[in-house]
């Protein structure tokens, strides 16, 4: 065990996996000499040297376009986009190429491209460097979309997602860049060194996890509201509530199979995360519970999210993101069933 | 210094050495010819203020009073140049280090910090200064800019050798120059002859990455393939950026199309308050830099002609005092609104998933006065 930041096990994640595997290469803007605006590739341009550590022209098209092509000859292309709001001079390469070209090739192609987001908010940013855009790319079949919410889940999971054979996104909560804890880098080095290593790691990362049981009420996180539905079940406990959390850790696919499970126990469910509530993942679980869990709920699924409103002032984002008053309410409303 | 490339001095156009003498330039002597002592002492003025909002707002971000500061520093002779070539008439689409062109359009400079300190997105009207907001995705704007000069020229604002007539700045830096948003701007103002200046300040940094990394070629050169007249000039140089960007102006707004200038500067600051240029930079390139300082250079042109007194330096940072002390109060003062606001003009007509949010909340924030505070 070694203690890392998240930021740090992502670090040391990728370079293990660029150890592992001589056809990784990183690529973004400032990755490389600057170690990243977070910090994330630090050390790895002096230890691996320009060609796998691309600093790239200032152009996400270009980069995810590129990554694609690179992909087709065999290279496993880890792409650090540098903040959420600025992967959409991207969006065409994602959406009807890297997401397609495994379908249109008939299985011909795989494209391991894994696309790192630091994404959400409580940084204090100015705007289009807070924002929380998986679900527009959920709604894109073809990728593979994932968070975070732990320095451990940080390591293995940037390590599995450049394992698969699937291009993924790979959002990671930069609040949480700097939480520190103990890490196990041996299991997922065990796992894929193994003989279907890739099929072991792809099945795992698609897996959400109970991060704390509990009988009353089910709080489904993911990512940077994680942490947050920790501290609402610690604050409902001193209120004679007990919460059970599923960190989500995979949004597509999604794991409605464990929340469904945990839904018939408790019934009572309630989704937080960053993107606006409208449209979103909880739309999605909630539609998913009602379907294999409604006549074991209490209560109706409520969501916690940002608002139907662009991402506000800085100095509105307590307000404007779930917060623990808001997830504390929502509880209360589906306990008064 | 490399002599080719995207970072060499091939083909500058200069009119004031660093040291501050003046060089002739026959193509462009014309357009800096009614410019008299006055006026470019303005400009000092006002490069001279800039820089101690600048310094003050950076201070400001140290103490943490805003959230991030985008300097400016280094980079006054390219923005306020360029800016006093301008007319009422024309319209600027800056990216967001254009405080200088903000201060040139009439922007009150402490204005700028509402944004910076977390509490709005865009903190002056556009019309009002004919200077768009400030736009973070880099490169996006270099199409609005072009969309706007192509309307200009449907309204008949343009060739008709009236005051009336205008054209379009857009600035944008080095590194957008690679977004495929700038390249299509390049495209449909060529192929539309639409009235607008592509204003590249290639401050040779990209945050850590070098110009090198965008190109092989001086960007300049980047304009023939698109067929628009380009030219770079010293980017430090006030005299050089105001009377190219009045000669690439009076081109744009006679109807022959959008011209490309490239102003060669240095950043001499940080790319933000965020940054640390210390990793990717060396202390000798930096101090270079220093002894080609935009605003020494004109000064000492003008002490060098006696048309920059003691009194008026000293006046001079007496204002930019001044400015930095309205500033600091100025920002101090700014509470934000209620939280409420955040439901405001998300559309321009009732949207009832806004207006049923904006409801809840309201209830939500009632509940905690009505029976306490959870946590
Ligand atoms: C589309 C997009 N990608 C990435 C960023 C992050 N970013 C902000 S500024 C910057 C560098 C911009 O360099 P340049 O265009 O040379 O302008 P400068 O900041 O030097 O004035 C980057 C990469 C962004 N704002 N927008």
């Amino acid at each position: 065990m070694t203690a890392m930041t998240m930021a740090g096990a992502i670090n040391r994640g990728m370079r293990a996996a660029m150890e592992r595997d001589p056809k990784v290469l990183l690529m973004g803007e400032d990755i490389g000499q600057l170690g990243g605006v977070f910090r994330v590739t630090d050390g790895l341009w002096k230890d691996f040297g320009p060609d796998r550590v691309m600093d790239t022209p200032l152009a996400e098209s270009g980069i995810v376009g590129t990554a694609i092509g690179m992909a087709m000859r065999g290279y496993r292309p880890v792409i650090e986009i540098q903040f959420d709001g600025f992967i959409f001079p991207a969006f065409d390469q994602i959406t009807t190429q890297l997401a397609k070209m495994h379908y249109r090739s008939r299985g011909l192609i795989n494209l391991p491209v894994v696309i790192r987001v630091p994404f959400a908010g409580h940084i204090g940013a100015v705007e289009h460097h807070s924002e929380s855009p998986e679900a527009l790319f959920a709604h894109t079949p073809g990728l593979r979309i994932v968070s975070p919410a732990t320095p451990q889940d940080a390591y293995d999971m940037i390590q599995q997602a450049i394992a698969s054979p699937d291009p993924y996104l790979f959002f990671e909560p930069k609040a949480r860049y700097w939480d520190k804890a103990e890490v196990d880098e041996a299991r997922v080095a065990t796992q894929l060194s193994g003989e279907h290593g890739a099929s072991a790691a792809t099945a795992e990362l698609s897996r959400g996890r109970v991060a704390r049981e509990g009988k009353d009420v089910t709080l489904v996180a993911y990512g940077p509201t994680v942490r947050l539905a920790m501290q609402v079940a610690d604050v409902a406990a001193s209120e004679g509530r007990s919460i059970e959390v599923v960190d989500l850790r995979s949004i597509s696919p999604l794991d409605s199979a464990t929340v469904v499970r945990s839904a018939k126990r408790t019934g009572r469910v309630v989704i937080v995360h960053e993107a606006p509530t409208a449209f979103g993942t909880g739309a999605e679980l909630a539609a998913r519970v009602m379907e294999q869990a409604f006549f074991h709920l209490h209560a109706p699924v409520l969501r916690v999210g940002g608002f139907s409103t662009p991402y506000p002032g800085s100095k509105f984002e307590h307000d404007y993101l779930p917060n623990l008053d808001r997830v504390l309410d929502a509880v209360d409303r589906v306990m008064t069933h | 210094m490399d002599t080719q490339g995207p970072l060499s001095e091939q083909g500058l156009v200069r009119m004031l050495t660093h040291t501050g003498e003046r060089i002739e330039d026959e193509r462009f002597a014309p357009y800096a010819a009614d410019l008299d002592a006055a006026t470019l002492r303005a400009m000092w003025h006002d490069m001279t203020v800039l820089r101690g909002f600048d310094l003050e707002a950076t201070s400001l971000q140290r103490q943490g009073e805003l959230g991030l500061w985008v300097p400016s520093l280094g980079q006054e002779a390219a923005q306020i140049g360029s800016g006093y070539a301008l007319r009422t008439s024309d319209f600027v689409f800056p990216s967001y280090r254009e405080h200088g062109v903000a201060l040139t359009r009439g922007v009150d400079l402490p204005e700028i910090l509402r944004i910076f300190r977390g509490l709005q997105h865009g903190a002056w009207d556009p019309a009002a200064h004919g200077f768009h907001l400030y736009t973070l995705v880099i490169g996006s704007h270099a199409l609005h800019a072009t969309g706007y000069a192509m309307a200009m020229d449907r309204d008949g604002l343009v060739g008709t050798g009236a005051e009336t007539d205008g054209a379009v700045v857009c600035y944008f830096g080095d590194g957008a120059t690679s977004q495929g948003d700038v390249n299509e701007a390049l495209v449909f103002a060529a192929v539309n002859d639409a009235p607008i200046v592509f204003f590249v300040q290639n401050n040779q940094f990209a945050i850590s990455e070098p110009t090198t990394r965008q190109s092989r070629v001086p960007l300049a050169q980047r304009g023939a393939g698109f067929g628009v007249p380009s030219v770079r000039f010293d980017g430090n140089d006030v005299l050089a950026s105001y009377a190219v960007t009045r000669w690439a102006l009076e081109q744009a707004r006679s109807g022959t199309g959008p011209v490309l200038l490239e102003a060669f500067t240095y950043r001499m600051g940080a790319h933000t308050t965020s940054d640390d240029a210390t990793r990717y930079r060396t202390r000798a390139d930096e101090e270079y830099w220093a002894e080609r300082d935009p605003i020494a250079r004109v000064e000492a042109y003008l002490r060098g002609i006696g048309e920059l007194s003691d009194e008026a330096i000293e006046e001079a940072h007496a204002e930019a005092k001044a400015l930095g002390r309205r500033t600091r109060e100025a920002v101090k003062s700014w509470s934000p609104p209620p939280t409420s606001t955040i439901f405001d003009h998300v559309y321009a007509e009732p949207h009832t998933a806004v207006e049923s949010e904006r409801a809840w909340f309201a209830r939500f924030e009632r509940s905690f006065t009505d029976k306490g505070a959870h946590a």
